[in-house]
């Protein structure tokens, strides 16, 4: 009779358990209905696996003839991330601002918040393609992609620690007789910049991985030179040139997240 | 009060002031006037509507929208009326200075901008914004930081400092300011003992030496007595009791505080004893 009752003590309600049948269920139905549709087809990987081994074997060895070419294309990636992302932050500062329900009233965040809401639901190939037309091919395009789609996620990232700061000190600035931009700039700004400093270096990582794609749609950079190679089906060249990326990326990632923990 | 006293602006004036929040009456109908260079406690119990008022007198708040008035006039010009802010109401906010319970600096910034930014009402905003505080402001900063002990903190990020160095930091803040009253917010609640006497001591003597007018909100009526020679008591959002604190008798504290009384009883009682020392005779008024 003891060990029943411990039995029953020992395992879940009998609800949670149930619940926990029911969102399993749900993620497999999903996965399911998802699969005719993404036409996933993993016996073609076995079928034409003698076809892939061919055009791996194709990227072997790297061909690294043509490297100071590609280093300065690497470098104009660089570049173009660079002016992406600071143009970003400048104004990601104000929108940020506005966007945060404890700054301004919501006649002013709501709007603003669907605008960085367009900003961040478009991907920045397609601004890529649209300044590409606006301002003709070449690095300033990928700027200009770069900058009003990481505003709109800086904006949001920003208004997120406004919103979460510690009225008091503010409080404390507004009584000695300062006005809204005083409180601002005393009170709000000092509390969030370690986080804002740190979103901006993550975002400067992820435009220096934005910044090698946007090329493709020639927008310049190290992207214009990988869709080249790879259309010319010079695949020991895109090898090097892959490589190159992996490396770089990696150095920023390394070198931004050792910068960001001084920050936060 | 004098003569004199009775034609002097008074340095606070509040007017039937109400103030009722989602389900209770915080203020109802406070009226009092505060003369220039008084230092008055502000006691009562926890929800009394202590803070409330401060809070208001200060402009952080504003009271109900009622027909019946409520309004606060600080040095000659008004704060509030009916529920609505003066349009000058910054301009007044930098003749007054707030202490709060939190000290409510800016914990990343030195402790000596902190105290800069008392300058910030009068300072155009170019220069605010820039951060290029004039060196005569610095100076200020710098003997306001001398004046409350702790000038060798000064380039020290505020958050380092300890809370009774944090609440002189924002003692000096409001000496930066130039402000004519100071009121503080349960300026020692946070406080250990020794911190509580030396942020009373520091008010006491701004008070003394400048003749700043210094309104303390406090939970602990033994200082209150201790420092203040007026109290004014509130109980319920009512004032109950305005008049000198020497004055204040045992019946009278443990209505205030009702169930809190006999938590407190031994503090009223030790008062008496803590008192009695430098004191004088407030304390044998409460004994008695």
């Amino acid at each position: 009779m003891t060990t029943a009752l411990d039995t029953a003590r020992l395992s879940p309600p009998p609800r949670q358990s149930l619940v926990k049948l029911l969102v399993w269920g749900l993620i497999f139905a999903v996965l399911a209905w998802s699969w005719s549709g993404a036409e996933i087809r993993p016996w073609a990987l076995i079928k034409d696996g003698a076809n892939m081994g061919t055009f791996l074997a194709d990227f072997f060895p790297p061909n690294f003839h043509d490297w100071r070419y590609y280093l300065e294309e690497m470098l104009v990636t660089l570049q173009i991330a660079v002016w992406g992302t600071a143009l970003a932050v400048v104004c990601a500062v104000p929108f940020g601002l506005l966007c945060a329900e404890n700054i301004a009233p919501a006649w002013i965040n709501q709007p603003i918040r669907r605008l960085m809401d367009s900003f961040r639901a478009i991907n920045e190939m397609v601004f890529a393609m649209l300044f590409v037309v606006a301002v003709g091919l070449g690095p300033f395009a990928g700027v200009l992609a770069l900058f009003v789609h990481t505003t709109g996620i800086l904006a949001k990232l920003f208004s997120e620690a406004v919103e979460a700061i510690d009225p008091r000190p503010v409080e404390g600035i507004r009584a000695t007789g300062a006005n809204v931009l005083e409180e601002i700039v005393f009170g709000v700004i000092p509390q969030v910049m370690p986080l804002w400093i740190s979103y901006s270096l993550y975002r400067f990582e992820s435009n220096v991985r934005s910044a090698t794609v946007v090329g493709m749609v020639g927008a310049g950079g190290i992207g214009v030179v990988l869709w080249e190679i790879i259309r010319g089906f010079y695949f020991a060249e895109t090898c090097a040139v892959m490589i190159m990326i992996v490396i770089t990326v990696s150095a920023i990632d390394i070198v931004s997240s050792r910068l960001r923990k001084i920050f936060i | 009060m004098t003569k004199a006293a009775k034609v002097m602006v008074p340095a606070i004036k509040v007017t039937r002031l109400h103030k009722t929040f989602n389900c209770c009456k915080a203020l109802d109908g406070v009226s009092l006037d505060i003369n220039p260079g008084e230092m008055v406690a502000l006691i009562g119990a926890s929800g009394s509507g202590k803070s409330t008022l401060l809070r208001h007198v200060a402009g952080l708040a504003v009271g109900d929208a009622s027909a019946q008035g409520g309004s606060i006039e600080v040095l000659g010009r008004p704060v509030q009326a009916r529920g609505r802010l003066a349009t000058d109401i910054r301009a007044t906010r930098a003749r007054v200075g707030f202490v709060f319970q939190q000290f409510n600096l800016v914990g990343r910034l030195p402790v000596m901008t902190n105290v800069l930014t008392g300058s910030l009402g009068r300072l155009p905003l170019w220069r605010s914004l820039c951060g290029l505080f004039p060196h005569q402001d610095r100076e200020r900063a710098w003997e306001a930081l001398t004046r409350v002990g702790i000038v060798e903190t000064a380039w020290q990020r505020a958050s380092t400092l300890s809370g009774g160095q944090q609440q002189r930091a924002a003692i000096a803040r409001t000496l930066v300011q130039r402000a004519q009253i100071i009121l503080a917010d349960e300026p020692i609640a946070s406080l250990d003992p020794e911190s509580s006497r030396r942020v009373m001591e520091t008010l006491a003597t701004i008070n003394a030496e400048d003749k700043t007018t210094v309104v303390v909100c406090l939970h602990q009526v033994d200082f209150a007595i201790r420092y203040c020679p007026r109290t004014i008591a509130l109980k319920k959002g009512v004032v109950v009791y305005d008049g000198p604190s020497a004055a204040l008798t045992p019946a009278l504290l443990r209505d205030l505080y009702g169930a809190e009384a006999e938590e407190l009883g031994a503090a009223i009682q030790g008062s008496a004893s803590f008192v009695t020392g430098p004191g004088g005779n407030a304390a044998l008024a409460v004994a008695g």
